[in-house]
C-alpha cells in the first residue's frame, strides 16, 4: 500500500499502483494516472475510461477483452472496434493502463 | 514494479555455489522473484488467522509473539496428521537425483531451489525439535533454530515451487516434494503469510463462487458474447442452459475459460461441442470454478472451496458431472474431493449419453475430464471433423504437470488432438508426459509483479517450445490448464515469439462441422482459415 497526492488530498494506492478504494476516484485522479502512464487523454480516450467505469458498477469486475473491444466499437465506429484500436490508444494494454486509470482493480486467478 | 530483464540476460544462469554452506547464507530477497503479500481483506473474509497490512520486503512481517510456537505446533500436528510427511521428513538420504530436475534450479542457479534443499529448509527445524538426535547434536545433526531468517527463507522458497512434482519422479524413494511445499505453505498460513494473488482469488471463489469473482449476470454476460461470435463463425445460435435442475449432466471449468483470452476460445470449443452433441447439461454461476486456489493455502481450505461442486450437483439433481481443461483442479478432483466432500452417492457412475461408455476411472468420483470424454466420442466416430481446418497451425502439446504427471492424463488429449490437427510434433522426450516441464506460474504463482520468477521457472518449457519451433516451424502451444492458457502466452511472447497458445477444445471446435453450420470462413480467433486465406492469395 502506498498513497498519491492529488490536488492536495491523499489517496490510497495498491502496490502497483492502483487505486485502492474505487470511491476516491474522479477526473482529477484519472488525469494524474494518465501522466504517471504518459498518456495524454483525448475523448477517444475518456469513452474507454467512461466505459469501464460504467461497466465495472454493473459487474463488479473489468470487462473481458472482447466485450471491450466490441462495446467500443459500437460507441465510436467499427473501424475502432479492435484491439490494434485499444493498444494505440493505451499501448501500455488496455487491461492494465486503461483500468489503472479508470480506478479499477486488476482481476485475479487464471488470467 | 521492477524492470524484466531482457531475454539474453535472463538466458545467463550461474550454477556456481556460494562459499559459504546453506544455513549460512543469508536469503536475499529480490525484487521480480515474489508476490506481494495477502491483504487483510481476503484474509478476514475466510477467517485466515493474522490478517494485516504486511510487505514481505519490510523487515517486520507483523507477526503474532507466539509464531514460533504457533508454527512448531503447526509441524507436531502435521507430522501426527499425514504419514507422508513424516516419512518425507525422515528418509531423504540426500543422493541428489533430484537437484537439477526442477524448472525454478534451472532457471536460477540458486541451490535452495534443488528440490533435497527446498524440503531441508524445513527438515532442519524439523531434526532439531523433533529428533532425538537433533535436539542433542543441532547443527552437527543437521537440524537448525527456527528463527525469524528461517521463516523468512520459507516463505521465499515455498513460493518459488509450483509442486508440479517433477523431481519426485526421478527420487529414488519417491518422495513427494509438492507434499512438503503444501505444508510449508500450511505452516505460512497459520501466520497469515500468504500471497494476495492466492487470497484473492481464495476469498473471490468463497464469496462468489470462482477465483475472479464473477458474479452469476457476468457469467452468463461474457457467455452471450461468446455466443455471438460463435454465431458469427458458424451461423448457428447456442442457447446453453444455467442452473438448470434436471439436467443430466452439470459442467464445471476454471473461471479463467469465462473471462481471458485465449480460454475463451476453449470455452467456446465447450459450447459449440456440447451443442453438436445435443447434450443434456447445464452451466451453474454457483458452482463456476473447477480450480481450487484454496488448495494452495491448506487442506482445510481446499475442501471448502470444492464442496460446492457435490452441493451443486446434488441440488440440480444431475446424474455425473463433466470438468473442462484445468490442471490443479483435476489433482484436487481426482485425489481429494471424494474423501473431503463424498462420497457421491446420489450420482451414477458416469456414462456417456453419446457412446454409451461407462467411465469406470470415475465410479467414485462421479466426475469426468473433458478430454476423456471428447477422446472418447472420436474413437466411436460420433464427431464429423476436418483437420485441414487447423492446417495453418503446427501444434506441439505442453502435457499440463497435475494432470499429465498427477493423474497420467498422457494419451487422451494427444489421441484428441491428432484426430483434429494435420501437424503435430512432440517436444523432446524429456519435456513431455510424466517428465513435462512446468509452465513456471502454477499453484497461483502466475502474478506479474513476480514475472522475473515467472520467466525463470518456465525457461526449461520454453527452451524446448523454441526448439521444435526453430527445427519444425511450430506455431501453436495447446494444453489442457487454465493456468498454462494465461501464463504460457507470456512465457512465449518473452522466450519464443511467434507462438502462440491454445486449449485443446478450441482445436476441436475448429476441426469440428456442425449440422447446419454455414461455410466457415475463419478459426474462432476470426483468423481467415488456410483454404481461404490461399483462395486470396491467388485472386
Amino acid at each position: 500500500m502506498g498513497t498519491i497526492s492529488v490536488k492536495g488530498k491523499n489517496i490510497e494506492v495498491d502496490e502497483d499502483g492502483f487505486l485502492a478504494n474505487l470511491d476516491d476516484w474522479n477526473m482529477d485522479v484519472a488525469n494524474y494516472f494518465a501522466e504517471v502512464e504518459g498518456i495524454a487523454m483525448t475523448d477517444q480516450h475518456w469513452e474507454v475510461v467512461n466505459f469501464l467505469r460504467d461497466y465495472y458498477k454493473q459487474y463488479q469486475i473489468a470487462p473481458m477483452i472482447k466485450i471491450l473491444v466490441k462495446e467500443i466499437g459500437k460507441k465510436l465506429g467499427p473501424d475502432k472496434g479492435n484491439t490494434k484500436y485499444l493498444y494505440e490508444l493505451y499501448p501500455g494494454g488496455p487491461a492494465k493502463q486503461a483500468c489503472k486509470i479508470a480506478g479499477l482493480p486488476k482481476p485475479t486467478g487464471c488470467v | 514494479m521492477s524492470k524484466l530483464p531482457k531475454p539474453a540476460e535472463l538466458a545467463k544462469v550461474s550454477y556456481q555455489l556460494p562459499k559459504t554452506g546453506w544455513m549460512d547464507t543469508p536469503v536475499e530477497f529480490k525484487p521480480g522473484m515474489f508476490c506481494h503479500g495477502s491483504k487483510p481483506k481476503s484474509l478476514e473474509l475466510v477467517g485466515f488467522p493474522n490478517p494485516r497490512e504486511w510487505r514481505p520486503a519490510d523487515a517486520d512481517w507483523k507477526l503474532p509473539e507466539n509464531w514460533k510456537e504457533i508454527i512448531i505446533e503447526g509441524i507436531a500436528d502435521r507430522l501426527k496428521k499425514y504419514r507422508s510427511f513424516r516419512l518425507f521428513m525422515d528418509i531423504c538420504v540426500r543422493c541428489g537425483a533430484c537437484a537439477d530436475k526442477c524448472h525454478f534450479f534451472i532457471g536460477t542457479g540458486d541451490p535452495r531451489n534443488m528440490p533435497v534443499l527446498r524440503a531441508e529448509l524445513i527438515r532442519s527445524v524439523y531434526r532439531k525439535e523433533f529428533t532425538t538426535a537433533g535436539k542433542i547434536l543441532g547443527k552437527m545433526a543437521g537440524g537448525r533454530e527456527l528463527t525469524l531468517d528461517v521463516l523468512k527463507e520459507w516463505w521465499y522458497y515455498f513460493y518459488q515451487c509450483t509442486e508440479c512434482r517433477r523431481c519426485s519422479v526421478f527420487c529414488p524413494y519417491g518422495i513427494d516434494q509438492a507434499e512438503i511445499t503444501i505444508i510449508g505453505r500450511e505452516l505460512l498460513n497459520l501466520l497469515g503469510l500468504n500471497i494476495e494473488w492466492i487470497a484473492g482469488p481464495v476469498s473471490n471463489c468463497y464469496m462468489k463462487g470462482n477465483h475472479l469473482g464473477l458474479e452469476p449476470h457476468t457469467i452468463v454476460g461474457n457467455l452471450e458474447y461468446m455466443l455471438d461470435d460463435i454465431e458469427t463463425v458458424t451461423g448457428k445460435r447456442i442457447k446453453p442452459t444455467f442452473n438448470r435442475k434436471g439436467a443430466e449432466i452439470l459442467f464445471v471449468t476454471p473461471s479463467g475459460d469465462l473471462f481471458a483470452d485465449p480460454g475463451t476460445y476453449t470455452a467456446m470449443g465447450y459450447l459449440m461441442l456440447f451443442e453438436e452433441l445435443g447434450l443434456d447439461y447445464t452451466w451453474s454461476t454457483y458452482a463456476s470454478e473447477g480450480g481450487n486456489f484454496g488448495f494452495f493455502t491448506s487442506n482445510e481450505m481446499g475442501k471448502r472451496l470444492n464442496s460446492k461442486i457435490y452441493a451443486e450437483a446434488k441440488r440440480l439433481g444431475v446424474k455425473w458431472i463433466l470438468g473442462g481443461e484445468c490442471g490443479h483442479m483435476w489433482r484436487v478432483l481426482s485425489q481429494y474431493m471424494d474423501t473431503w466432500n463424498g462420497p457421491a452417492d446420489f450420482l451414477e457412475v458416469p456414462k456417456s449419453p453419446i457412446t454409451g461408455t461407462v467411465f469406470e476411472n470415475a465410479k467414485s468420483m462421479k466426475m469426468v475430464h473433458v478430454a476423456e470424454f471428447t477422446a472418447d466420442l472420436i474413437k466411436n466416430n460420433k464427431l464429423k471433423l476436418d483437420p485441414s481446418r487447423n492446417d495453418h497451425l503446427k501444434v506441439t502439446w505442453h502435457d499440463s504437470c497435475n494432470v499429465a504427471r498427477g493423474m497420467g492424463m498422457l494419451e487422451e488429449p494427444r489421441y484428441v488432438l491428432k484426430s483434429v490437427v494435420n501437424n503435430f510434433v512432440e517436444m523432446p522426450e524429456d519435456t513431455i508426459r510424466e517428465k513435462t516441464f512446468c509452465c513456471g506460474s502454477g499453484t497461483g504463482l502466475n502474478a506479474s509483479e513476480n514475472m522475473e520468477l515467472r520467466m525463470k521457472g518456465g525457461f526449461p518449457r520454453a527452451n524446448a517450445v523454441k526448439y521444435v519451433h526453430e527445427h519444425h516451424g511450430v506455431n501453436m502451444l495447446g494444453n489442457v490448464c487454465a493456468i498454462d492458457r494465461a501464463s504460457l502466452k507470456a512465457l512465449m511472447e518473452y522466450w519464443v515469439p511467434g507462438v502462440g497458445v491454445c486449449g485443446l477444445h478450441e482445436l476441436v471446435a475448429n476441426a469440428m462441422i456442425m449440422t447446419g453450420e454455414k461455410e466457415r470462413t475463419t478459426d474462432l480467433r476470426g483468423e481467415p482459415l488456410p483454404s481461404v486465406a490461399a483462395k486470396e492469395e491467388k485472386a
